[in-house]
Formats: structure tokens, sequence, C-alpha cells
């Protein structure tokens, strides 16, 4: 039976965590994404987890320790946001390299500078080719729901991946929101034991974890991960598949909102894909052929799926809560536009960066980003495809 | 969406204006709602403005942007009528409720020209009267709670002793100060 409750979205990511009962937390605290292990640490305090909780001195340690833990054949995670992340930049390349399925619950924050402590993407997009699995989430909802769903991702045998699951700081990570939890039952039966096969502590079967490679078998070493990435997909849809059975809700690699024939969408990550939908039903009121593109999983980035979902399109804004400095636009703009370009699609496309250091979007923004791409179709002509919403000039 | 009640608070950071956001997403909840209570931070220090906002509904709310129309502000310090356009885009068919020892006649000339209804509290008597100490959140949820019309007291009053149950689970001494400042703010209100 699923309980209906209001929840911050930080509370609702410890309140999934403390259903899983991980065996190993190693947490520093950051803004944020604090609450998460707070929370959890009450939860430790009064015995409804039997986790072992490990305060540590910085994130360089939580995820190293988390990191040791998973070697070690644990269930591990740690959580964390911008500058604890970028603290953690060596180890997210070894937890993946060694092919360890821990979980990073990330409350995206901007990095500094200037010091900054609301949200934008631009720690888990510097993130996005260390080789973890980035699934991201509009609401608390998602926030919980992919929570639940990361062990079963990231563990499975076709994949052993770490995997980051984000949301936006203080937008969601702050914002108390109704939402639906399952039972503890529920949860506990869904994302099952874990039974590493090769793990540290086996005494049956000694080996070696982060080994020195020498060149002859580097580059084997990094193309057996990106096969593990290939999996990804697949995975996260027969997951979200048996998820749905259990919770009614229904989860894919991405949303397709009003998309169907939709002549002009926008493509976005995050929060600000709700507002994005008001918007959307205003200009529909109006015969306006709208729509939107709601990334879940970002890595891998499923760009055949997305070209074909955008096929009907005659233009699309391409949103990124991140700079590239790329002096084209963010990455979501890049992997977009790249998927587009690889499905020899026609349409316009142009890439907004938006909402940076947690500058509020509001339905008028998005409301001038659907006009902006009316008048792209008019002209027959995209104009300046590296833009900035909202910004004072 | 005409059944969508849209209110910002204002306070300065440690008097507990976040908390009251939160409290009344939770209240607000409790009759069924769809709701939204979330802060806005500037600098994270006691004393700095912050405003925090709440999004009420009959249907599913997927806005996250802050407010910029609200039907109701609260204003929990009233230092901040100067610091602060507190009124900027607050719909004349609104209110404004403001902590204030002054008379509604002397808070007027400081809202701006604002046209719609001023309601009055003062939370600081109601706080030290029943909890001893100046809590001004306390009090301004239950003016705001009466002014907008959420709900009726008596059930007010029941789900917050369930809020406070859980969340003074600690201290659980401090419950009763609290009721009775919520009481007493619904009489105080004008």
């Amino acid at each position: 039976m699923a309980k209906r409750d209001r929840l911050s979205g930080n509370e609702a990511v410890a309140i999934a965590l403390r259903q899983i009962n991980p065996d190993v937390f190693p947490a520093f605290p950051i803004t944020p994404s604090t609450e998460i292990p707070q929370y959890f640490a009450s939860f430790v305090a009064n015995g409804l987890v039997d986790t072992e909780f490990i305060p540590v001195e910085s994130e360089h340690s939580s995820m190293s320790a988390a990191i040791g833990a998973s070697a070690a054949g644990a269930r591990s995670l740690t959580a964390t946001s911008s500058c604890g992340l970028a603290y953690m930049w060596e180890e997210l390349y070894i937890a993946a390299s060694n092919r360890l399925p821990l979980a990073l619950a990330l409350v995206n924050r901007a990095l500094s500078g200037p010091i900054n402590i609301n949200c934008d993407h631009s720690d888990s997009m510097g993130a996005r080719d260390a080789g973890w699995i980035q699934i991201y989430a509009e609401n608390n909802q998602e926030a919980y729901d992919n929570m639940v769903q990361a062990y079963r991702i990231s563990e499975h045998k076709d994949v052993r991946l770490p995997i980051m699951i984000c949301q936006d700081g203080f937008i969601t990570s702050h914002a108390v929101e109704n939402i639906e939890l399952l039972e503890d039952e529920e949860v506990k039966n869904f994302v099952g034991e874990y039974c590493p096969e090769n793990y540290l502590l086996n005494p049956e079967c000694p080996m070696a974890v982060g080994p020195y490679s020498i060149t002859d078998y580097y580059m084997e070493a990094k193309r057996n991960q990106a096969e593990g990435m290939k999996n990804v997909k697949q995975v996260v849809l027969d997951v979200a598949k048996e998820f749905a059975q259990l919770s009614g809700r229904e989860y894919g690699l991405f949303e397709a909102y009003r998309l169907e024939d939709a002549d002009r969408a926008v493509v976005m990550i995050g929060s600000a894909a709700g507002t994005t939908k008001d918007a959307i039903d205003r200009l529909r009121e109006n015969g306006e052929k709208v729509g939107l593109l709601k990334i879940r999983l970002y890595r891998p980035f499923p760009a055949e799926e997305i070209a074909k979902a955008l096929s009907g399109v005659k233009a699309v804004a391409v949103m990124d809560r991140a700079e590239g400095y790329s002096n084209q636009g963010g990455p979501l703009g890049a992997d977009v536009m790249a998927a587009l370009f690889r499905a020899r699609s026609n349409a316009f496309a142009v890439n907004y960066i938006y909402g940076l250091g947690g500058r509020d979007v509001r339905v008028e923004d998005m409301e001038g980003v659907f006009a902006d791409l009316k008048q792209i179709i008019e002209d027959g002509d995209a104009g300046e495809t590296y833009r900035y919403l909202g910004i004072r000039e | 969406m005409s059944n969508l009640t849209e209110i910002r608070w204002h306070g300065r950071g440690g008097q507990g204006a976040k908390t009251a956001a939160l409290l009344l997403a939770d209240v607000a909840f409790q009759t069924g709602k769809y709701v939204q209570g979330f802060p806005e931070y500037g600098p994270e220090r006691m004393g700095a403005p912050i405003t925090a906002y709440n999004r009420i509904s009959d249907t599913v709310i997927r806005v996250h942007s802050n407010i910029y129309n609200p039907q109701y502000v609260v204003v929990v310090d009233e230092s901040l009528l100067e610091a602060v356009d507190v009124t900027s885009g607050l719909k004349k068919d609104g209110a404004i409720l403001v902590n204030t020892q002054r008379t509604k006649e002397e808070i007027i000339p400081h809202l701006r020209g604002y046209e719609g209804k001023v309601y009055i509290i003062d939370a600081h008597k109601v706080s030290l009267a029943t909890m001893g100490k100046y809590f001004p959140n306390t009090p301004m949820l239950a003016a705001i709670v009466k002014v907008a019309g959420i709900m009726e007291e008596e059930t007010f009053l029941r789900e917050m002793r369930a809020s406070f149950n859980h969340k003074f689970a600690g201290k659980p001494e401090v419950i009763d100060g609290n009721m009775q400042a919520l009481k007493m703010a619904f009489q105080e209100v004008q």
C-alpha cells in the first residue's frame, strides 16, 4: 500500500535509503545535501537501519570509504553537492573503472566561484565523463523513486557501474511537496539482497582491486567499462517496468510531455521541467503545438531514442543549467545536437544556458523560449544558437 | 487556476519564516491539498532577509519557480517594510499580514501604496505571553491560516498538535506553549 506524505527532496531520499538499509554510508556534510546524511544518522541512532555510518573528514574520504566498502563486497553510498563532488573527482573514476556499483545521492549545486549555494548542474555535468550512470529528477517523487531503483540498475550483472541520483539543490531538496512512499517491505523486496560475484573479502577467491595496468591492458579495461555502459539503457527500462508494477509510476529513459504532435520542443533536465509543463499547457490552450523532452538518464546518453522522439519537430531549444565554455553552449546542447546530426535531422536547434547559481526560471521565461522557436521557424533561420535565458545585459 | 493559493513570507534569518512555511505546507497537506513550502536563501546568516513560499492547491503543483504575484504576504519582521519591497506583485484582492506593535493606521503608510487588505498582529506580545521568549513564527503561522481562510481553527489546532508532537519529540515541554501561541494568535490578529 502506498503511503501519501509530504516531504522535502532530501528527506525523501533519506527515507528511500532507510528502506534500502545499505551496508555502509560514509559522509561529509555540504549544503544543500547535508540533510541526507543528517536524517540518515538519526535512523542509525534510532536503530531503524543497521548501516555502518562513517563520519569522515572530507568528501575525498567519503568517496574513498564508499569505494573501499563496495570493493569489499558491501552495498555502499555517499551523498554530496558542488565542491564536495569536485573534491571526489579522482575517486569517481576509481569507482567506475573498478566496476563498483555504489550510489551517490547528489544534490545539484553550483560550483564556485563566485561562491554560491544554489542550484545548477555544473557539478554533475563536470562529472559526466567519469563513467558513472547519471539519473536526474524533476521533483521529490522522482528523486525518491530513482533512489529506490538505483541499486537494481548499478548492481545488475550486465552493468556493474556506480550510479549518481541527482536532484536540484534547494528547489527540490528543501521544498516540501506531496509524495507517495512505498511500504518498507515493498522497497526491501524490490531492491533485494546484494550478492556480489567477486569481492575483496571473499577468502574462496582472492583478487586484486585497482591494480596498476600497463599500456597493454589499459585500453581494453576502458573498453570493458564502455560495454557495461552500453547495457545500462535496457536495464534502466527493465527496472522501470518492474517499478511501475509496484508503484503505478512509469519511468523511461526520458519523459516526452505533449511531444507527439509538437512542432516545437524544449529539452531539459531537472525541476524546471515542471515549470515548462505549465508553460506548455498554457500555450496549448491557444492551439500552439509545443512539447517537452525531459531527460531522466543522462549518462549513458540515449541519443537515438531522443532523436527519434524529436523527429517530428521543426525547432528545438536545448536548456543547459551549466556552462561548457566551448563558446558553443552547454553539455546537454552538445549531446542533443550531435544526436540530431547523426539522425540527419533538419530541425533548427538552439542552446540556452539558464538557471545558473539558482537563477529562477518562471513559466513566462519558458513561454518566451517557445516564442523564440516560433520566430526561428518563421525566419527559417536559427540565428545565434548559443543563448542565455534571463540574463541582465 | 482559481483554486491555487500563493503565499510569500518575508523574515530575517533565525526567526523561523522558513519553518513556518514548511509547517503551513504540513497542515494544508493534512486537509488533502497539494502543497509546496520552500525557502529562498540569500546569504546564510542570522538576521539577513530571507523569503519563503507556499503554494496550496486542489490540483498537482508542477511549477518550481518563486512566487511573484502572491495573494498573501506575511511580514515576520516589520523592519523589512523599509528594507524590502514586500508588497511587490501582491494581488489587490489579496492581503498583507504584518507583525507589529503599531496600529494598522501607522503601518499602512509604509506599504508603498498597497490597496488591498491589511492585517496586523503583535506576535511579540503573543510569543512572550505564551512561550516566554520571542518566536514570532508560531503566532504568524496561526494568523495567516486565519487571514487566508486555509482551514477551520479546530482542524488547524488538531493538526498542529500532531505536527508539534513529531517536530518537538525531543523537547515535549515546548509543545503546550506553542499551542497556546497558536490559539492566542487566532484571537489577536486584526
